[in-house]
């Protein structure tokens, strides 16, 4: 193990190790606490300009109140249901794509495999404005712009190529002679795909669904480029709306933030294990 | 893998040798066809409209489409011709079709570019941030190293410092523009503990693109911690055991023994720092939308958004000029990464 355990060294550098872990972290996340700090915060310490000394006046702490506040007046509600809307259906669509793909190119060799593989994972990397222009174009003459279902189509057909890549690699590392044992006894290529292959390759899916999940929740470039009304923006659009319309009210922007990040920070703690077994893919050899 | 076949055993009554040939022929393609159909029509072909748009000026928009009336007197042709004079002429009806409005023009767009300025600023702000972005992998080694040890609630602490990438660009992008606001923010109250003067980071040429960059090496460091930590686990401790009995210890070790085994660590996470890099536009729109005076903290990707989409009018065929540019300089990384690959592929 490297560093040396710290198990190893004298009771000093083990307390020192001890004190210095909490502290280390606190610095870290200070730009977090700040914004909590911010959310209980009473709005009129804000006009007063104490930002961040402990509330004055007879408001003392609101707890949830700008939460709710949040909640109740403004489009919030809207916006989160809209992510929901567009993050979930992108979520399985794009899983469900990359099955057949990772299967075909996984486990078939044809001519072309390599290159059909390396096409997908050119474009999960390509700049998003060398698609700009086309893609807003191509959404608006479907009728689909400014529409949840423009967005959705978009993401499934962009995230296709970073899942290809992800499970092409994983059902690589499937053992074959399950597939060719499946063969040898007459199943069908589809029933092997759907009864040999597919059980197996359960944790690349929970993998991948979080990771989509947090990449589309978090999509802040397509939201402005293919929708603009509250009726279809998802939340990292909405929240810049809010910036504008509670200008300087600290209080509710940062309730409302907060908010806007609690669906992906609850998939990450609750699927952790798969979120960083789908980030780290390749990280070890 | 094509011999298969030929093994299947005579017990399996229905498909013949034959069948199961030209069945394990085709079920790739039929696997393949919805995904590639969805990946051409959303990125392999707007990619080359991109290229092709680029030699156009062009407002994003449609013009109606007008052709002669039967006895008006003009050709089609002239109706054409007249573009939307053709409403007031007689002789013109609508066809109810529309027409793309755009202009041909060469290599206008890009001689415009050599020229322009703001081009020049984003571009220069590209290479800063792709520099200063790499500090996100030693960053990310150093926290791994720190925290890879065991003792009570480790895991914890690992997710916790791994919290600020889950959040998304746009709430790190508020987050620190409240940290740096220029007489409240915390930055600057604890810079005024220590005697330091009082800066407006965001609102000032020399100070706000490195304020930017540094809320984006948040999320970024701890996404290579995250890499190191995994790689961290993998690296072999007979090695390490041995390297220490030979004396090695410290730096030295890290740098003969452990980073060797980390290099597949190491370079996903230069990929995904590069990307990144360039890829950096949530922060900018959120945290100065360009600003301060003109475009001095834009970036290519930025500049693009803002040329096509402006408020003063779409210049389509400019941005997409510019975001010519931004996809020829990611070809080069996607080129070495697809390298590697197809390397690794065959010796594998």
């Amino acid at each position: 193990m490297f560093p040396r355990p710290i198990q190893q060294y004298g009771p000093a550098a083990r307390v020192t190790y001890q004190t210095l872990l909490p502290l280390a972290l606190l610095v870290w996340l200070i730009p977090l606490l700040a914004v909590i700090w911010f959310s209980i915060k009473p709005g009129e310490d804000f006009t007063t300009g104490n930002y961040w000394g402990l509330p004055t006046g007879e408001a003392g702490f609101q707890g949830i109140t700008n939460y709710l506040t949040v909640f109740t007046q403004s489009a919030m509600p809207q916006y989160l249901w809209n992510s929901v809307v567009i993050t979930l259906p992108t979520m399985f669509g794009a899983v469900a794509l990359s099955c057949m793909t990772g299967f075909a190119l996984g486990v078939y060799r044809f001519k072309g495999n390599l290159l059909i593989f390396f096409m997908f994972v050119a474009g999960n990397f390509v700049p998003f404005q060398i698609l700009m222009v086309p893609v807003r174009d191509l959404t608006d003459q479907m009728g689909l712009y400014d529409t949840r279902t423009g967005l959705i189509l978009f993401h499934i057909a962009f995230q296709t190529g970073f899942c290809t890549l992800f499970m092409r690699n994983f059902i690589r590392a499937l053992p074959r002679p399950l597939i060719e044992a499946a063969r040898v006894e007459g199943v069908s290529e589809f029933r092997i795909f759907w009864f040999v292959v597919l059980p197996l390759m359960k944790p690349a899916i929970a993998a991948l669904c979080v990771l989509i999940f947090t990449f589309i929740w978090n999509d802040f470039f397509w939201a402005v480029v293919l929708t603009q009304s509250p009726e279809s923006q998802p939340v990292t659009a909405g929240i810049t709306a809010f910036n504008g319309q509670y200008r300087a009210m600290y209080h509710l922007m940062s309730a409302g933030s907060i908010v806007a990040a609690i669906p992906p920070v609850a998939m990450f703690f609750l699927m952790q294990k798969h979120f960083i077994a789908g980030l780290t893919l390749g990280a070890v050899k | 893998m094509a011999t298969i076949a030929t093994d299947t055993p005579v017990s399996a009554p229905a498909p013949g040798p034959h069948r199961r040939i030209s069945q394990q022929a085709i079920a790739p393609w039929l696997f393949l066809l919805p995904a590639f159909l969805f990946f051409a029509v959303y990125v392999i072909i707007p990619i080359f409209q991109s290229f092709y748009i680029s030699f156009y000026e062009w407002n994003g928009l449609y013009a109606l489409e007008y052709r002669a009336t039967p006895d008006g007197g003009l050709t089609d042709l002239e109706c054409l011709d007249l573009g939307n004079r053709a409403a007031r002429t007689e002789g013109c009806e609508p066809t109810g079709d529309t027409v793309w409005t755009a202009e041909y023009i060469g290599w206008e767009n890009y001689q415009n570019l050599w020229t322009d300025p703001f081009f020049w600023t984003s571009l220069k702000n590209n290479v800063i941030w792709l520099l200063l972005y790499f500090l996100a992998i030693p960053g990310g080694l150093f926290i791994s190293l720190f925290l890879n040890q065991k003792v009570f609630g480790m895991r914890l602490y690992k997710s916790l410092f791994f919290f600020p990438f889950v959040l998304s660009q746009v709430v790190v992008g508020l987050v620190f523009s409240w940290f740096y606001l220029p007489n409240e923010g915390l930055l600057n109250e604890v810079l005024s503990w220590f005697g330091g003067p009082r800066t407006n980071i965001l609102g000032s040429n020399d100070y706000a693109t490195y304020g930017i960059i540094a809320a984006g090496l948040w999320p970024q460091t701890a996404y290579c911690m995250i890499l190191y930590l995994t790689g961290l686990n993998a690296v072999d401790p007979e090695q390490i055991e041995a390297a220490r009995l030979d004396g090695a210890k410290g730096p030295k070790m890290l740098w003969y023994v452990v980073l060797p085994q980390l290099w597949p660590a190491t370079f996903i996470a230069i990929v995904v720092t590069v990307i990144g890099a360039l890829r950096s536009f949530d922060l900018i729109t959120i945290m100065t939308n360009g600003g301060p005076g003109f475009y001095n903290t834009s970036v290519l990707a930025f500049y693009m958004y803002d040329v096509a989409l402006s408020e003063f009018g779409f210049r389509m065929g400019y941005g997409s000029a510019i975001a010519v540019i931004l996809f020829l300089i990611m070809m080069i990384y996607i080129t070495g990464f697809l390298w590697k690959m197809w390397r690794d592929e065959r010796g594998g």
